[in-house]
């Protein structure tokens, strides 16, 4: 085991750099220049220079990258080019929506799809149990921001139970009124995500229900609560944990789209505005995060199957996977 | 949102215990109307445009103008709502005989935020950051004719220039003056306003609060807050919620049919100095013919662009002078709509058959609505216009610096910009040496009426010239709650003063 975690976290190590290379190198091919958004319609020649002085994109692509990692290296995330102010404490600041949205949506979804997931497969041939599917079919079709914008519409314009977006100023100093507006989009991406959710729990609950080892063990006299709980679960549950893995990285990921629905100030708003202004260290420091958030997720998902799985552990100390 | 919510019911309930108290004193608020409002509201107001940093010497961006100026920070001078320059911490001022050097008295008993007493000092410091070799101020170009500042003593700045500036009062009310010891100015503030920053939470929200050591006439609500949206529709939400009592530039009309059509809300049709040009290289064929600009031009029907981009909003514009500049005049006579003129006109440069030609498009909304509808209405003259769509990077690139165009559209929000068409290297490339002469005598000139005239014969030169294609004046759209009054109509610039706003409790 001790061997299989080293590997793994070498592994982790490797791809993080790999990662920030294909990062920084895939930005400076975008086309444009970052200096346009520092300097307004008028500037002349010798203002542009000096912002591009100023922010260093005048400097050879390698000095960049290597002042950019050595950075990195000591904990810094650099600085806005915009704003001139330091990207790590606003990262920090924006996790702070980001991650409770993204956890509180993640554990909803679960424990919304895991029953609805294996009672559809279960009483698939009930009216309830082909609803189910129905429903998580229609759910995965759904874009998140019309969703969005219909709970909006219903709950907030409409009843005015909750606000229609935004956050606390003083943020989670009045938890209250935080949990308040992270209500509506938690639901949101609750709702797509355990639509998808639903069909991977059915499917694996299936395979289960029609394997050999469950007719096995109903044929030695267990019952059917009593083989699913022993061997059932534990089978059908590591297909569906990595699922998960990807499920909450890519929702990670995803924000963007909801916290612009909802007005939050969260890590996705910020790699929006950094994007459309050309802001290579925030862009750089928000996607490296994030990088860094999604590698550990598919890391700890890979243990938790393996801890699930005894057969995994053979195929995954061989670093395949 | 509904933090603000219960800080509202907070303080609707102290101001109720107020009234109740001061009714026998008479001193409870009264707004023009008559109603009473509350002294102590928080006012919430909804903002698209979220300052990068609070510096505007640093790249803070048209947010930072909306928040501070007039709010947080102060100039010598303020460009009121009107387009009207008035004294603000300059208390008086004289100019020289051959009107190189002018001798500013300040405001006494002028404080900082900080405490600190405001000094000729000060005034140096401030006006030297905007001219500073790192600064990204919009005006140092503008302010580059400054030759030296003395300060004599605490109250007098004396500034030297190298020409006659005429406009060099107006260019100062756009310097903020700041405590020369300050720090941390993108982060923090130290200016002289009727309000102190409160708190900056980047991406959601900047509060603002009352100054009890200003100098002037108190705010008229004790907090406002600023609150950012990235999208409209959200923001209009918030409206809709009352999480904001107002929106400072509406900028989707499909929106204002459900705030026009509930009692709560009031939409406010006011002047904006935003222009939307369909500007053409004038050094590129075929517009380098002024015919064939004054054929497009006529072959436009702006007024139904106008129509279809903002419904009843907006004004037709004749020329690049919004009706806030001193020296407007209404030329939308001067090639106004006239297919039958067009064609005349194209036939005559030689261009019977029409053309075609390449529109350069920004990707965002008005313009590509605004290319469509241009190119259908070319294509009953003969031309053919082939929409390229490009990124605002891009057109910086393209467009901007490269001049690598045939034609543009673009919007150009600051007023007083017609002196642009002095400058025959500004990407249009619009050059008539009699209008660059005007252009220089104006900014001379010894007097106002002087440079208006002057700058009047540019104005009508150039629409005559159809130098460029102007569109429409933007309208400027805020929308507020009926409880709101006192709030700015126009919003030049993107400025957005706050301390008038009454709140009804």
């Amino acid at each position: 085991m001790a061997r299989y975690l080293v590997r793994r976290l070498a592994f982790l190590a490797v791809s993080l750099a790999l990662a920030s290379v294909v990062l920084f190198v895939l930005l400076r091919m975008l086309p444009g220049d970052p200096a346009n958004a520092l300097t307004s319609v008028g500037a002349g020649p010798e203002q542009i220079a000096a912002a591009r002085r100023a922010i260093g994109s005048d400097r050879p692509l390698p000095e960049q990258f290597t002042h950019w990692i050595g950075q990195l290296a000591s904990g810094d995330l650099g600085t806005s080019f915009v704003s001139s102010l330091p990207v790590g404490p606003e990262v920090a600041a924006r996790l702070d929506v980001t991650v409770p949205l993204t956890l509180a949506a993640f554990v909803l979804a679960v424990l919304v799809a895991v029953p609805a997931g294996f009672t559809a497969a279960y009483k698939r041939h009930t009216w309830y149990g082909a609803l189910l599917s129905g429903v998580s079919q229609l759910g995965i079709a759904i874009p998140v921001f019309w969703l969005g914008m219909i709970l909006i519409a219903v709950f907030a314009l409409n009843a005015g139970w909750l606000p229609s977006g935004g956050f606390p100023q003083d943020g989670w100093a009045e938890p209250a009124e935080a949990i308040r507006s992270l209500v509506l989009p938690v639901v949101t991406i609750a709702l797509v995500m355990s639509a998808s959710l639903i069909r991977y729990v059915r499917s694996a609950t299936l395979d289960v229900l029609g394997s050999d080892y469950l007719r096995t063990a109903r044929a030695l006299g267990s019952s059917f609560g009593g083989a699913m709980r022993r061997h059932g679960l534990r089978n059908a549950s590591v297909p569906v944990i990595s699922v998960l893995g990807i499920e909450l990285a890519s929702t990670l990921l995803g924000a963007v789209v909801v916290e612009s629905v909802y007005a939050l100030p969260g890590l996705g708003s910020m790699l929006a505005t950094g994007i459309a202004q050309h802001d290579y260290p925030v862009i750089q420091g928000v996607l490296f995060v994030s990088t860094l958030a999604v590698l550990v997720i598919g890391f700890v998902a890979d243990l938790a199957q393996r801890i699930i799985d005894p057969r995994l552990r053979g195929r995954l100390s061989g670093g395949s996977r | 949102m509904s933090t603000k919510k219960n800080v509202l019911y907070g303080t609707a309930t102290v101001a109720a215990l107020a009234l109740a108290l001061t009714a026998c004193g008479g001193s409870g608020g009264t707004s023009a109307s008559g109603g009473t409002w509350d002294k102590d509201a928080v006012v919430n107001i909804g903002s698209l445009y979220e300052p990068q940093n609070l510096d505007n010497t640093a790249g803070g961006g048209q947010g930072v103008t909306e928040a501070l100026n007039g709010n947080v920070y102060e100039g010598l001078f303020r460009l009121t709502d009107d387009g009207e320059v008035e004294k603000l911490l300059a208390q008086d001022y004289e100019t020289s005989a051959d009107g190189l050097t002018y001798t500013f008295t300040l405001r006494d008993g002028v404080k900082f935020h900080s405490g600190k007493e405001l000094t000729s000092e000060d005034v140096k410091y401030s006006l030297e950051k905007v001219l500073a070799d790192d600064s990204q101020s919009a005006r140092k170009s503008n302010l580059e004719v400054v030759k030296d500042i003395a300060t004599p003593d605490k109250r007098t700045v004396k500034i030297t220039l190298s020409k006659k500036s005429i406009s060099f009062v107006y260019n100062l009310s756009y310097v903020w003056i700041i405590n020369s010891q300050a720090k941390d100015l993108k982060t923090t503030e130290d200016g002289t306003g009727p309000y102190a920053l409160n708190k900056w939470t980047r991406g959601s929200a900047l509060s603002l609060n009352r100054f009890a050591g200003y100098w002037g006439d108190a705010a008229a609500n004790k907090q406002v807050v600023f609150h950012y949206y990235k999208d409209a529709s959200a923001l209009n939400n918030a409206l809709l919620t009352n999480a904001v009592d107002v929106v400072t530039s509406e900028q989707s009309p499909d929106a204002l049919e459900q705030f026009k059509s509930n009692g709560t809300y009031k939409v406010n049709d006011g002047d904006s100095t935003t222009k939307l040009l369909l500007a053409f290289n004038d050094k590129a064929k075929p517009f380098t013919d002024v015919k064939v600009r004054q054929a497009v031009s006529a072959a436009i029907d702006d007024k139904k662009l106008l129509e279809s981009v903002w419904g009843g909003y907006g004004k037709q514009i004749g020329s690049m002078v919004p009706p806030t500049d001193p020296w407007y005049e209404d030329l939308t006579d001067v090639n106004a709509h006239d297919v039958t003129k067009a064609k005349k006109l194209l036939s005559e440069a030689g261009y019977a058959k029409g053309f075609s030609f390449t529109l350069d498009t920004p990707n965002y909304d008005p313009h590509p609505t605004a290319a469509t509808f241009i190119k259908s209405q070319l294509a009953k003259v003969g031309i053919t216009v082939k929409i390229n769509t490009i990124t605002p990077d891009e057109w910086y690139t393209k467009v901007y610096k490269n001049h690598d165009f045939s034609a543009t559209l673009q919007e150009h929000v600051n007023d007083r910009d017609l002196v642009w068409y002095g400058n025959p290297d500004f990407y249009w490339g619009y050059d008539n040496p009699q209008v660059t002469q005007w252009v220089e005598q104006a900014e001379e000139a010894s007097s106002t009426a002087d440079q208006t005239e002057l700058l009047k014969k540019v104005n009508r030169q150039t629409a005559e010239d159809a130098a460029s294609d102007w569109l429409y004046l933007y309208p400027q759209i805020v929308v507020a709650n009926n409880k709101l009054s006192g709030y700015p109509l126009n919003g030049l610039n993107s400025q957005f003063f706050a301390y008038d706003i009454k709140k009804k409790g």
